[in-house]
């Protein structure tokens, strides 16, 4: 693993992609190779995509890798799309949108599934940016699945986030609501040329200039509602997504000049410690647990309402902190 | 809790824009437990290639019915060979006549399907045959 990590400091793809792989599938010593990287990273500008399915994330992506490679800076991309519920199969279509790309060395697009992950990302999210990071890719695009209201764990790992928003999805009271249309740094409406496009924006705008001042999150930064033209006028739509970069990029210029940026980056650590935490705690809990056969029991009695979950979560919390804490004082003598 | 899970290419190579079969076992795959990357029509075996190889992937399906099958699959072979990814499991399928399989099988393609392959023949062939990365 500590191998893995050293070749993709050295800008092995192939290493940097099984490294993601390893995250995704949860194994073991995985957190090796993270430990070997994690110094390199903390370069990027990490950009979050987020909207409803069929907003058109995978196209903007597209172009606004073009947008940055046409001023010679390198793009990762992490797609994120659905696992199914019921075969954890997942159908990654993203990358569909992006082919031009495909041979550009500049670009490295990777497509995760959620793997269960409720947040609109998928776990490996994380981690995947610090491997981009390491490859010295200078923007790291995420995408995140197509979400619907609440799924908005993106704001712990992008800088700089855009909510893709296109006409016809509801009235006004839906831009009023808490959660997706909250966390956005700048708006994008897709699809411009769709009736609906300019009560839309306007619903926005209204939204917008009643949230100025988020509490800790915007300090001041305007939030601006982007209108992006339809793909169809070619032109038009890389004007519009030229404009988009130029204002992520004062976004980012704006988090550096008011020292913005490390509340963001300590929102992230901390997102990541808990990460690791469950990792290091949960995860071999509940892997004995599953192996012994006493998840199963559990599930029995608690079905029989022979005890609940609570009273055996008790149990167990003291359990193993018990067999920590000895473990400990046997370290310790 | 470590699971390795089979990821699958599937490509259309060339100048074929008949992808339904492709989007038929797209969705097969999803629902046989694996994760599928679909990258639509008109690709070059350069960029399939290269996907393969960003995308860690363990197997390349690629589909083609517009005849050309004997210069593109082989192609994608060959630069996933140069590319150090010989462990990466390619098959193809198609309008695919019967006397150029061998001629494919001896340029590094693992498996033909013909049309009228049942979806879980395919399925089972890849859990048979493609073992995800250790």
């Amino acid at each position: 693993m500590k191998e893995l990590g050293k070749r993709v400091l050295a800008g092995d793809i192939r290493a940097a992609s099984r490294l993601i792989r390893n995250l995704e599938d949860q194994i073991t010593d995985t957190y090796i190779a993270i430990q070997e990287i994690f110094k390199e990273t903390g370069k990027s500008h990490v950009i979050g995509i987020t909207g409803a399915p069929g907003a058109g994330k995978s196209t903007l992506t597209d172009e606004l890798i073009q947008a940055y490679r046409s001023q010679g800076k390198t793009v990762g991309v992490l797609a994120v799309d659905p696992t199914s519920p019921f075969t954890g199969g997942a159908l990654l279509g993203d990358r569909i949108r992006m082919l031009r790309h495909a041979e550009d060395p500049g670009v490295f697009v990777r497509s995760l599934a959620t793997r269960g992950a409720m947040g609109g990302i998928s776990k490996a999210v994380g981690e995947g940016i610090h491997v981009m990071d390491v490859l010295g890719k200078d923007r790291i695009i995420v995408e995140t699945v197509g979400v619907g209201q609440q799924e908005v764990e993106i704001i712990n790992h992008a800088h700089t986030v855009i909510v893709v928003l296109v006409p016809g999805m509801g009235d006004e009271i839906q831009a009023l609501k808490a959660g997706l249309m909250e966390i956005a740094d700048i708006f994008v409406i897709n699809k411009a040329d769709r009736e609906g496009a300019g009560k839309l924006y306007k619903e926005t705008m209204n939204m917008v200039q009643m949230s100025r001042d988020r509490a800790g999150v915007s300090k001041g930064w305007q939030i601006p509602v982007l209108l992006v033209e339809s793909v169809m006028e070619p032109h038009k739509f890389a004007e519009s997504v030229e404009k988009l970069r130029d204002k992520i990029e004062e976004h980012y210029q704006f988090l550096v000049d008011n020292d913005l940026i490390s509340e963001r980056m300590r929102r992230k650590t901390a997102a990541e410690i808990q990460e690791a935490l469950w990792g290091a705690i949960m995860c071999p809990i509940l892997n004995e647990m599953e192996a012994s056969g006493e998840m199963k029991r559990m599930i029995d009695r608690c079905l029989l309402k022979d005890t609940d979950p609570y009273t055996l979560a008790d149990e167990i919390a003291l359990r193993y902190m018990k067999e920590g804490l000895a473990k400990d004082i046997c370290a310790d003598s | 809790m470590a699971q390795r899970r089979i990821r699958i290419l599937l490509a259309k190579p060339g100048l074929d824009g008949h992808d339904r079969g492709a989007r038929v076992l797209a969705r097969s795959f999803r629902d046989a437990g694996f994760e599928v990357i679909y990258t639509g029509c008109h690709q070059t075996p350069e960029q399939i290639a290269a996907t393969a190889l960003q995308e860690d992937v363990d197997m390349v399906g690629l589909s083609c019915l517009s005849g050309a099958h004997n210069y593109l699959y082989p192609q994608v072979a060959k630069l996933l060979r140069d590319g150090g990814a010989d462990d990466i499991v390619v098959v193809g399928g198609g309008i695919i006549p019967d006397k150029d399989i061998p001629t494919l099988k001896e340029a590094g393609i693992k498996e033909v399907f013909l049309p009228g392959a049942p979806l879980e023949v395919i399925n089972d062939w890849i859990r048979a045959n493609v073992t995800p990365k250790e």
